[in-house]
């Protein structure tokens, strides 16, 4: 604890999450760790069950258990152990401290409640808000994520709301106790792109005005280039790589990085550039029996024996920006030269 | 037929000029805007053979509360001087062989079928829906100690559970009611536990306990409300069911006590006259036909109305 310097909100260590199976132990998490800054914005990419979403869940109990359970490691948010506060203790940081965004705008509100119910919710639990002072906060709320005419649009139900709609409100709801934390677990990637585009503006807007700190979890690089101040590059429940969002972008220090990179759509290039998109061979491994060393290194084309007998430790990378953080035996942009390839 | 808003339960069946029932028929007020009870009433409305039912039984449910002044005879008096007489304008049903007014037995027959339909289903959910919701919810050793129990009372018969539980409790219309309800919530228990368990999978759930809500509050204002539509469709086909068995059990003398009327008992004596005066068997058979009909067209039109997936 004493490691934490002043400004850090969020200190998760070594955490580690299993699901037990009829088949044996899925381990979806192994060994994360990574701290969070105050007013940090964090982005998170990894394919699906790369434990990037397992593992903000785990920290505040939201697994179900069984068959979900903690294997170890400390989560140090605000000074306090989450995982080792009682679930009454923590229902308070849920939603007070740190609010939630849900990936699927249609299906994370309640269809049978009106809006200002599900707003007012955080409210009573949280701040002891009722009646008139919680329903004028929440209007306030929704007048806050800009949905036009919100006095009006209160007592209205979720089926009344557009996709873009029912995504602010949930924004609203996991603003509305001024959280310290907003994590959005996918939050606009259930919507279409120019609503997304609306939703990141209006997210980086209010950053600006509340500051708080955001973990931004999504398989979208462009997303996470908009966004983000960090990214983290989540596989098979461990971090491979971690930093500044331009430096990573820029100077991938990781193979996994490097792919997921590739994989996108050059529309600078024009037609003339057209190529086909680069494919990541293999699938992720199987997790209820997770490789011994690197888990990306049967996919890797850059890998070294060593790779596949040990497992490398999340370091600074070599000649990159300082935080800029790697787990690779292999060095990248050395390999990268030596074949000759341009990014 | 399809104008909604209006209802007037007294236009069709006894055409007795009484006042249109208040409290019984499921109408909402009509709103400004489109609210979802409001769109589930049109949905209601748009099916004939859901008016139909739901018709058939606002006018039995009015038969029965309003007995007094419908029915033309005392049902327990006995006219010495028509014994099994046919139908004609005095007794237009018949009578029966004490000399009983069918159709005056027919009207407060109603009251024993309607009252032990609706009072068992309502004690079936009374106590199945509890059960469920724990079971559900909290799912471990008490959803394994109920269901396992849920199950053995599943593995009898319905109506053979029933007429077992009235012959033990001993045989009145109360004990009859109560063996119905028993004997039903096993149905209520398991359905209960089902939806619980398929909506604490929704994803507003997680969101709920996202914002801090303790499990009783989860339990209560998010998923109990959005399970009622599957129990408000299994009550009202139960209740056709239960209004089988209620006939049943007085119809073995263990429901309704003579010379109380119930549908089911006046069966029994008929059986006895079926060639010499098959009015009395006629009328109350019909009677039960109707009001099982009913409660079952209700309950398809309510099942299809309130579907989830017709919901925009």
């Amino acid at each position: 604890m004493t490691e934490s310097s002043p400004k850090t909100l969020l200190d998760v260590r070594d955490l580690g999450v299993a699901f037990d199976s009829e088949v044996g132990a899925v381990h979806a998490v192994n060994g994360v760790s990574y701290a969070l800054r105050e007013g940090e914005t964090l982005g998170i990419v990894g394919e699906s069950g790369s434990g990037k979403s397992v593992h903000v869940l785990a920290m505040l109990g939201l697994i179900p258990r069984p068959p979900g359970r903690v294997t170890g490691g400390e989560v140090l948010f605000a000074g306090r152990d989450l995982l080792a506060l009682p679930e009454r203790a923590l229902r308070k940081v849920r939603g007070g401290q740190i609010g939630f965004v849900f990936q699927d705008p249609m299906s994370s509100l309640n269809p049978g409640m009106t809006v200002a119910a599900q707003i007012i919710e955080p409210l009573r639990i949280h701040l002891g808000l009722d009646g008139r002072a919680a329903r004028a906060r929440a209007k306030d709320l929704l007048d806050l994520v800009r949905i036009p005419n919100a006095a009006a649009r209160l007592d209205q139900y979720p089926h009344e709301f557009s996709g873009g709609q029912r995504q602010r409100v949930m924004i609203a709801i996991g603003l509305s106790c001024r959280p310290k934390l907003l994590i959005a677990d996918e939050a606009t990637t259930a919507l279409d792109v120019t609503v997304q585009a609306e939703i990141i503006g209006l997210v980086q807007e209010l950053k600006r005005e509340i500051g708080m700190a955001i973990i931004w979890i999504t398989h979208d690089l462009g997303v996470v280039a908009g966004i983000a101040d960090t990214v983290q590059v989540m596989y098979a429940g461990r971090i491979l790589e971690r930093g500044p969002v331009d430096d990573v972008f820029r100077d991938p220090r990781s193979a996994y990085t490097l792919g997921l990179l590739r994989s996108l759509p050059d529309l600078s290039r024009g037609r003339a550039g057209r190529r086909r998109l680069h494919q990541i061979e293999g699938a992720p491994p199987d997790m209820r029996h997770p490789p011994p060393g690197d888990p990306f290194a049967v996919r890797n084309a850059y890998a070294t024996p060593r790779c596949l007998a040990e497992r490398p430790p999340l370091a600074q990378a070599p000649g990159a920006a300082p935080g800029h953080l790697v787990a690779a035996w292999y060095d990248l942009p050395a390999r990268l030269a030596a074949e000759g390839v341009s990014r | 037929m399809s104008h909604v808003g209006s209802p007037r339960p007294g236009v069709i069946g006894a055409g007795t000029g009484l006042p249109p029932a208040t409290g019984l028929a499921p109408a909402t007020p009509p709103r400004a805007e489109p609210g979802p009870f409001r769109a589930f009433w049109n949905r209601l409305t748009a099916r004939r053979s859901a008016i139909v039912g739901l018709v058939i039984v606002v006018a039995l449910i009015l038969m029965a509360v309003f007995a007094d002044w419908i029915a033309p005879y005392d049902p327990i008096a006995t006219d010495w001087g028509a014994i099994r007489s046919s139908p004609d304008w005095a007794h237009p049903f018949g009578t029966d062989e004490v000399g009983h007014d069918v159709l005056s037995r027919i009207v407060f027959g109603a009251r024993a079928s309607l009252g032990a339909g609706l009072t068992s289903v309502a004690l079936a959910v009374a106590l199945g829906l509890p059960f469920g919701l724990i079971a559900g919810y909290a799912g471990g050793i008490l959803d394994m100690l109920i269901m396992r129990l849920t199950d053995a009372l599943l593995a009898i018969p319905f109506l053979i559970l029933a007429i077992a539980l009235a012959a033990f409790l001993g045989p009145s219309l109360t004990n009859a009611m109560v063996a119905i309800g028993l004997s039903a919530t096993s149905t209520f228990v398991r359905l209960t536990r089902a939806q619980v368990q398929a909506v604490a999978a929704e994803e507003f759930i997680e969101a709920a306990r996202a914002v801090g809500n303790p499990p009783w509050r989860i339990a209560l204002r998010h998923i109990l409300p959005n399970i009622v539509p599957a129990i408000l469709v299994q009550a009202t086909l139960t209740i056709a069911a239960a209004i089988i068995a209620e006939a049943s059990l007085s119809f073995l003398g263990l429901g309704q006590q003579p010379p109380e009327p119930s549908w089911g008992s006046m069966l029994n004596v008929a059986k006895n006259f079926l060639e010499q005066a098959p009015w009395m068997a006629i009328w109350p058979g019909a009677s039960i036909f109707l009001a099982v009909l009913a409660f079952n067209l209700l309950g398809d039109g309510l099942r299809d109305a309130l579907d989830p997936r017709q919901r925009t």
